[in-house]
């Protein structure tokens, strides 16, 4: 038993931060630690430094441009970028459709598309939840119909985040109607600037621009822009999502979050004192810590535990305390940042605005505080809400 | 990073779950508990046999060497079989002291005599008005000639009522609540001047209140005014050896539960088939596995050099566990239904287990505060 990281992880670390200091630019840095989004060019230029590095793709095999690390070394640099902050390498491209296509894809739609999704020459955006296909996923209605060698789609995607900014999409749509519902899913990559396909944004409870729909009519694919098989699309959707295990306890990007609060707590002044000074507010913030604390321990087991069996095993059951523990905290945090900053909350900016606060009527950290806490309570409901993981582990790990 | 157990950590493992599982089921753990101490004899001489009350003294000193793993290890069976014996009390509480405090003469004298299960020892440091704080003392030890003569009240000493030694934290200089001034004093039970008067507690484990009365001290561990340094760093050994018993104790109440939803029908079904009870019981699988993380972390976090550093990650520990142990204790008995109310059903057994385990040297509301006033975790920009 070594609960440590070793020597060689630690100078790992202190690489990836070095990296950092040198590389990131201080005003992506301090556009994040107000709390906002990066824009599509911070996150474009970044992920390009990240590439020609060589660690644009963590998760990616060496022959594609993956960096060759271990799982601790994975968790490392995830944690130290989300806590230095710096943008993270875009997930669609990088932990969505590139494993699927690395895993399914041909030799030609490898070449094609790998080294262009490394270097962020193309934005991928992700096609699966429809208006009647969200938890129920399987449920879904877009259809593609086989008609002179092409593959010809006709449906409406929805929550589809950042379609704003994509060039490419990989869609689920129904290839067999008379299958059974998982049975008849193709998986397909289509290029946004296809006649037919139409974005409309959806703008969520805070006023951000994230999310949208996308309407596909009469949209032509060629054939070989079909993943796998015709019909086991199901196979290439199950893929993905279970390589979001770790993604979703984002253990570094609450303990930035915390950090933040901390530093707020201490220079806004409540009843007299600083804030960070109120007993029940610390409670409040110790409990979030302490929370964190263990689920910093469950990541290393998992990762412990992969590293051990190469991904061959049955699933861990600590896996599945990391999606509604990581976002529960992550949504507590939120919530106290926003209480942090109290009357100041209220003041209702466009969060999607380059600057901050331009009105000058609330202190510039205050800022968007209330629009984060609105849009994070998203975070318990995608990637398969809490509700379904607990369904997950009912039937996975508790045999109920 | 690696949580496998090695060769011998498995061996070991594996002997003291063999042992407890064919010696300490429902009704084992029923007549132990009746009978004259309250605990059984026999186990503890099998405990001896099997190294369990020598195993974290070194070598020399007449032990086995091992280590906060190995700890982790024997407490999480005994967590799983909720025992009675006193080996909480007298190897980790005991054996910790001894071993931080005690010189090397001492510990020869001692060490040989607990590891074969002759000598047993409590911590007595529990008064009216301490509460949580191992530094809020009024008992007193006076020097007496060449030693000391200690006076006052001590209480919930576990185990006291067979305990063949005492290590009591007894005031020698300062006020009342003063970090100096505190002294660690081994104190035997048939000294003049101690009464004893043993009780059984709500988990089915043995108390007592101890009166000392200008009882002679026999040795004195460390310095007679700096015993309170070693004190803490043996709660905080004990709180990972508490973290490991109480998920193994969860673990167990656990499956009871699961199992118990897989058979109990109502309206015509198992209940566990509803969804409302399903997600309750992932709820507790979410909290056990937090816990089971902090469990090897306070393993770790307790052999840190850093005082104040190392009471705060245990302050962490206790705090996730606590509220995780009191969450997963109710449920198990709420998703049960009425069957688990009764004294003939396991489950509360646990349940009342893990009650008492989770304000052991300090409660989550305890720990949390105490945290939070030293700054948490997680450092400010």
């Amino acid at each position: 038993m070594e609960l440590r990281f070793t020597d060689a992880e630690a100078s790992f670390r202190d690489e990836v931060r070095a990296f950092l200091a040198a590389e990131l630019p201080e005003a992506t840095r301090q556009h994040l630690i107000s709390g906002k989004s990066p824009t599509k060019e911070m996150v474009v230029e970044w992920q390009k430094k990240l590439n020609a590095k060589g660690w644009a793709a963590p998760e990616w095999p060496v022959e594609h441009g993956g960096p060759g690390w271990t799982p601790a070394q994975k968790y490392i640099f995830r944690e130290e970028l989300q806590m230095w902050p710096a943008p993270s390498p875009l997930g669609f491209n990088i932990n969505m459709c590139g494993p699927v296509i690395i895993q399914f894809g041909t030799q030609e739609q490898k070449e094609r598309f790998l080294p262009r999704m490394r270097n962020l020459d193309d934005w991928w955006c992700q096609g699966f939840s429809e208006p009647g296909a969200g938890s129920d996923l399987a449920g879904l209605k877009t259809k593609a119909v086989l008609e002179n060698g092409e593959w010809v789609i006709n449906g409406q995607k929805t929550w589809t985040t950042l379609a704003q900014h994509a060039d490419w999409i990989f869609v689920l749509a129904r290839t067999d109607p008379a299958a059974k519902k998982q049975e008849g899913i193709s998986f397909f990559l289509v290029d946004m600037k296809t006649p037919g396909i139409t974005v409309r944004p959806i703008i969520t409870i805070e006023g951000g621009h994230e999310v949208n729909e996308v309407f596909f009519d009469d949209v032509k694919v060629p054939a070989n822009l079909l993943v796998g098989e015709v019909n086991k699309g199901w196979d290439c959707a199950k893929y993905l999502l279970g390589n979001e295990r770790f993604g979703q306890a984002r253990v570094g990007a609450s303990r930035e979050r915390i950090r933040r609060l901390k530093t707020i707590a201490k220079e806004t002044m409540d009843g007299g004192r600083p804030l960070i000074d109120d007993p029940e507010f610390r409670r409040q913030v110790t409990e979030m810590e302490v929370e964190l604390k263990a689920l910093e321990m469950t990541v290393m087991r998992v990762i412990a535990n992969e590293t051990k069996r190469a991904g061959t095993g049955k699933p861990d059951p600590a896996t599945s305390v990391l999606k509604i523990k990581g976002t529960e905290i992550q949504q507590g945090v939120s919530e106290l940042l926003m209480k942090a900053a109290g009357p100041y909350a209220w003041v209702d900016g466009d969060p999607d605005a380059e600057g901050t606060n331009e009105w000058d009527v609330a202190p510039d950290w205050a800022f968007g505080l209330a629009g984060i806490y609105f849009n994070w309570r998203k975070q318990s409901i995608y990637g398969g809400s809490n509700e379904i993981q607990r369904n997950i582990m009912a039937k996975a790990f508790l045999g109920l | 990073m690696d949580f496998d157990l090695n060769e011998s950590q498995a061996l070991l493992q594996d002997s003291v779950r063999k042992s407890l599982t064919a010696k300490y089921g429902f009704e084992n753990r029923k007549a132990y508990m009746a009978g004259e101490t309250g605990w059984s004899r026999e186990m503890w001489a099998q405990y001896a046999e099997l190294g369990l009350l020598g195993l974290p003294f070194s070598e020399e000193d007449g032990g086995f060497g091992g280590g906060p793993e190995e700890t982790m290890l024997v407490a999480e069976q005994m967590g799983r079989h909720i025992t009675l014996e006193p080996w909480f009390s007298t190897v980790v509480l005991g054996g910790g002291l001894l071993r931080h405090g005690a010189d090397a003469a001492l510990r020869g004298e001692l060490v040989p005599a607990i590891a074969s299960g002759e000598a047993l020892i409590s911590l007595a440091q529990q008064e009216r008005q301490s509460r949580y704080d191992l530094f809020d003392v009024t008992t007193t030890a006076k020097k007496d000639g060449s030693g000391w003569a200690i006076t006052g009240r001590k209480g919930m000493v576990l185990h006291g009522d067979t305990a063949d030694w005492f290590v009591v934290s007894a005031r020698v200089a300062g006020g009342q609540r003063d970090k100096s001034g505190i002294g660690l004093f081994l104190v035997s039970a048939k000294a003049p001047g101690v009464e004893v008067r043993g009780f059984r507690m709500v988990d089915g484990g043995r108390a007592a209140e101890v009166d000392f009365t200008n009882a002679r001290a026999h040795a004195v561990l460390g310095e007679a005014e700096g015993g309170l340094p070693i004190l803490d760093r043996v709660v905080d050994e004990a709180i990972a050896a508490l973290a490991a018993e109480a998920i193994g104790a969860m673990d167990v109440v656990h499956a009871t539960t699961l199992d118990y939803m897989k058979t109990r029908q109502q309206f015509g079904r198992a209940i566990g088939s509803f969804q409302a009870l399903q997600h309750k019981a992932a709820d507790m699988l979410v909290a056990i596995e937090q816990s089971r993380s902090m469990a090897y972390f306070a393993t770790m976090a307790a052999q840190g050099s850093n005082a104040f550093e190392r009471r705060n990650n245990m302050h962490a520990v206790k705090a996730q566990i606590g509220r995780s142990q009191r969450f997963v204790g109710q449920q198990s008995i709420q998703l049960h239904g009425g069957i688990a109310m009764t004294m003939e059903y396991g489950a509360g057994h646990y349940f009342k287990r893990l009650t008492v385990n989770e304000a052991m040297f300090g409660d989550t509301d305890h720990h949390l505060r105490a945290l939070a006033d030293a700054g948490g975790l997680v450092q400010a920009a």
